[in-house]
């Protein structure tokens, strides 16, 4: 856990309500995160996890709200949201396939340099800089999730978590301050998830503050400063990972309530009682089918 | 080779001892090389006039290389010194597509000079030796061992062909011009074939195909591409040298002017390369650029059907003209449409193509403006003037003689070489990347941080600009420009589908791809003149046939290939890559 003593927010979102037509997907949702912060989301399926997501990222612009950057609004473009320094992965992998695994962070530093058509057709010096630069960067980011060896093959080669993690690498090619990860260990064996926590932490000690959307509950309970929970649409509790994992509410969002009228211990009895007899009977009666036919070939001999 | 002796000897097709099919096939390949020093038929009516004793011509050069091609393939069979470079992985398929060319060649002049002059009596024995001399070869070589159990086996490449022999780079830059001059020659004479003789030009493909298909299972297409690679400056300068060369080798004004066209159609379909097969955006009205381009250059080319006769730029000027014509035309264009995806784009593309060639008919002064002359077109367009150089007169350079469309051939070859360096550039650079992660994610690429829109407007308007360049270009070689060219589809290119059709035949995000594409779009229905009516319908057969069995085009982009064709992981480049150059649309090779 981090020790700053006055916590500085990276995102800041505040009332973010997203309608499509009369569906309500993301209601009024209140997040922020802080500097040096791992804040997980989590949430059944169809609670707009992936929407807020949208939301934040300009992909989609939010009904109501608005969602901000280090202390500036930020415009509802997805390249102008990575531009100002937020990057993210998808929860299905949306790598450039066709690409080298090389060319695909090197897609990732499009917002951190500048060289436009002019200077890739007269190749100055200054385009020989830049693009040195950018391909040392990319090969630096692709030795930090241990994929340098794989730099000259095609990123659709690549085995499930090995792309998950150089679309990690393509996010942080950006340099952005904060990542947003949906659901990073979909798909994952164990071993896998836990590589993975590795590398969540390793880049929170870069200075990257981390959002995680994930189902697998101990990853994220073991990985977030702080967890909130969303709930068709709206945000229903948001603290430490005990305070959530001991919410009632939250229990009942995954497990589901006990409908009104649901039986009482009373009719549970019962009905373990009734159950119990339906069984003994039954047993009786096959005891009995059994001796009776025993008795009955007593009887033919 | 040699495995088949100490293994168990695999029978081929044709169950007969290996020695024998060997020997069958060597003489078969000499019989079908001294048939084609008899005479094949009695008359000359038959193209290519066939009767003579001693001196080949006609069919009978095409027939006698792919009798010396079948040889040479079958003496590698035999571990003949000196020819191993040919066959490297000793392998049964060249030995059988080679024999295939000689055979094809063959019988389809024999079928041919029987069914154009009305019988078996118009063969001379000559024929007739080619005939059984090369089924005799072809049937040798069926009975080498079988590549593998089915007909594709036949037909690709082997897996263990041995990595090329080191030699000194003195020796690779001389296998490089090697084989640009081969090319050089092969391509010279097919668009010298005389436009009446259709029989040779088939025969002439049905060799080519042949051959370059038995060079390929040889494996020597992928050493030569590894060649290429290596050499990429020294090979793309041969290459451009070898094109140069070529008025002087079919020193022929007819010949000269097919092959400026050719050129401004691959100039042409390098541009729509850039918005089709690098940013992926389906562009339907593509031409109407090479128009606008052709249009602006003649305006201010000083002809008195322009609107504006007195205005004469000097050709620089009057290329900036129609480049920036085109490039604020692709803007128009592209700032309203580029938000739309796919379908919705090509559309509307295809829309404002079809407007460009309609309001030119009509800015005649009746029913528009009068800015184009409408149908009748910009007529007796002047030929160009560059530092006293004449385009229009004959020029005498090393004692050949230049005539108007050799000027024009060079003067469009230098424009191909700096639209390919333009292609080259852009496509390995932020730019390019931007444009081929565009093509396979816009969602993706947006969240990467690139300004989708924006980048797509760059690759249309340098796409538009550069078919604008090779516009002006071909006003001053047509004399005239008009509307009618310019549209979707039609028998006679440049028009859009016909560009389309030379990007996705001959390999998106190509460099050689398009070009190639174009070429043998462009030559196949001026070489076949049987074909006149039935042209599209061949040519939709060929788009399908090509679309079923080679979908990623000609030339493959090593991108393609592998999404096509799924190999694995088998995609570990041979080194890693230099320092220079990121493996962005590694172009031809």
């Amino acid at each position: 856990m981090t020790t700053t003593t006055a916590p500085t927010p990276v995102l800041e979102a505040s009332g973010v309500t997203m309608r499509f037509g009369g569906l309500t997907a993301v209601r009024s949702v209140d997040l922020t995160v802080n500097s040096g912060e791992i804040v997980g989301l989590i949430g059944p399926n169809g609670a707009g996890k992936t929407t807020f997501f949208n939301c934040l990222t300009g992909l989609y612009v939010p009904t109501e709200g608005k969602v901000s950057y280090k202390g500036k609004v930020l415009p509802p473009k997805p390249h102008l949201v990575t531009s100002a320094g937020i990057a993210r992965t998808f929860q299905n992998i949306r790598l450039f396939a066709n690409m080298t695994v090389l060319e695909n962070v090197l897609v990732g530093r499009h917002t951190r340099t500048k060289e436009g058509l002019w200077s890739a057709l007269l190749r100055g010096p200054g385009f020989r800089k830049a693009e040195a630069a950018s391909r040392e960067r990319a090969m630096e980011l692709l030795e930090f999730i241990g994929l340098d060896h794989k730099a000259d093959h095609l990123s659709r080669n690549l085995p499930y978590g090995e792309q998950r993690k150089l679309e990690i690498a393509r996010a942080m090619a950006s340099d952005p301050g904060l990542l947003l990860l949906d659901e990073p260990t979909a798909g994952m064996n164990p071993q896998e998830t836990r590589a993975t926590e590795e590398l969540v932490f390793a880049i929170r000690d870069r200075g990257i503050a981390v959002l995680v959307i994930e189902h697998d509950m101990r990853f994220i309970f073991n990985l977030s400063d702080r967890v909130a929970c969303l709930v068709q649409g709206e945000k229903l509790v948001e603290g430490t990972s005990e305070v959530v994992q001991g919410d009632e509410r939250v229990i009942a969002a995954y497990l589901g309530t006990p409908f009104e009228g649901a039986p009482g211990d009373e009719e549970a009895a019962e009905v373990e009682a009734a159950e119990a007899g339906a069984a003994e009977a039954a047993e009786a009666a096959e005891a009995a089918e059994a001796s009776s036919s025993t008795s009955k070939e007593g009887t033919a001999q | 080779m040699a495995s088949n002796d100490t293994t168990a000897p695999e029978r081929g097709l044709i169950a007969l001892p290996q020695s024998v099919a060997r020997v069958l096939v060597a003489v078969g390949a000499v019989a079908t090389i001294a048939s084609t020093f008899m005479s094949w038929t009695y008359t000359d009516e038959f193209p290519g006039d066939l009767t003579y004793y001693g001196s080949p011509a006609g069919l009978q050069i095409l027939d006698l290389v792919a009798g010396i091609f079948t040889l040479l393939f079958a003496l590698t069979l035999w571990n003949v010194r000196g020819l191993g470079w040919l066959n490297p992985s000793g392998a049964t398929q060249p030995v059988v597509l080679a024999s295939c060319s000689a055979f094809a060649v063959s019988w389809f002049s024999a079928i041919a000079i029987a069914v154009d002059l009305k019988g078996l009596v118009a063969l001379d024995p000559g024929a007739y030796v080619t005939a059984v001399g090369s089924l005799i070869a072809l049937l040798g070589a069926l009975a080498l061992p079988k590549p593998g159990d089915t007909f594709k086996d036949y037909v690709t490449k082997p897996d263990n062909i041995p990595p090329a022999a080191k030699i000194p780079v003195w020796g690779e830059r001389l296998v490089i011009t090697g084989a640009t001059a081969a090319a050089l020659i092969i391509f010279a004479y097919g668009i010298g074939v005389d436009p009446e003789a259709s029989e040779t030009f088939l025969g002439y493909l049905l060799l080519v195909v042949f051959g370059i298909w038995a060079l390929m299972t040889a494996g020597l297409f992928d050493r030569f591409a590894t060649l290429n690679s290596r050499h990429k400056g020294f090979a793309t300068s041969m290459a451009f040298l070898a094109a140069a060369l070529f008025p002087f080798v079919e020193n022929n004004e007819h010949n000269s002017n097919l092959g400026v066209n050719i050129l401004v159609v691959a100039t042409v379909a390098l541009g729509l390369n850039i918005v089709v097969g690098l940013t992926g955006l389906l562009d339907l009205g593509y031409v109407a650029f090479l128009g606008v381009g052709a249009y602006a250059a003649a305006l201010v080319s000083g002809s008195e059907f322009s609107r504006f006769s007195g205005v004469q730029f000097p050709f620089w000027a009057a290329m900036l003209t129609g480049m920036a014509a085109s490039l604020v035309f692709g803007v128009l264009i592209g700032a309203p449409t580029l938000r739309l995806r796919g379908d919705y784009l090509a559309i509307v593309t295809l829309g404002f193509g079809e407007i460009f060639r309609i309001s030119v008919n009509n800015m005649d002064g009746s029913s528009g403006p009068n800015l184009t002359n409408g149908p009748n077109g910009i007529s007796m367009i002047p030929d160009l003037n560059i530092f006293g150089f004449n385009f229009g007169s004959s020029h005498d350079v090393g004692g050949v003689t230049l005539g108007r469309f050799a000027n024009y051939f060079l003067l469009m070859l230098i424009i191909t070489a700096i639209v390919v360096v333009v292609f080259n550039r852009a496509a390995d650079s932020r730019i390019g990347r931007s444009w081929i992660a565009i093509r396979e994610d816009e969602t993706a690429a947006t969240a990467m941080g690139i300004n989708g829109f924006r980048v797509k407007l760059i690759a249309f308007a340098l796409g538009a600009s550069l078919a604008g360049l090779a516009g002006t270009v071909s006003a001053h070689v047509g004399y005239s420009v008009n509307p009618a060219p310019y549209q979707f589809a039609g028998s006679v290119p440049p028009n859009s589908a016909f560009l389309l059709a030379a990007v996705v035949l001959g390999g998106m995000g190509t460099v050689n791809g398009p070009i190639l594409g174009a070429s043998l779009l462009y030559l196949l229905p001026e070489k076949l003149g049987f074909l006149r009516e039935y042209q599209l319908l061949a040519f939709g057969l060929a788009l399908v046939i090509l679309m079923r069995f080679r979908p990623e085009g000609i030339v493959a982009n090593r991108r393609r290939q592998l999404e096509f064709h799924d190999t694995g992981q088998l995609d570990i480049p041979e080194q890693a890559l230099p320092d220079t150059t990121v493996g962005v649309t590694k172009a031809g090779a």
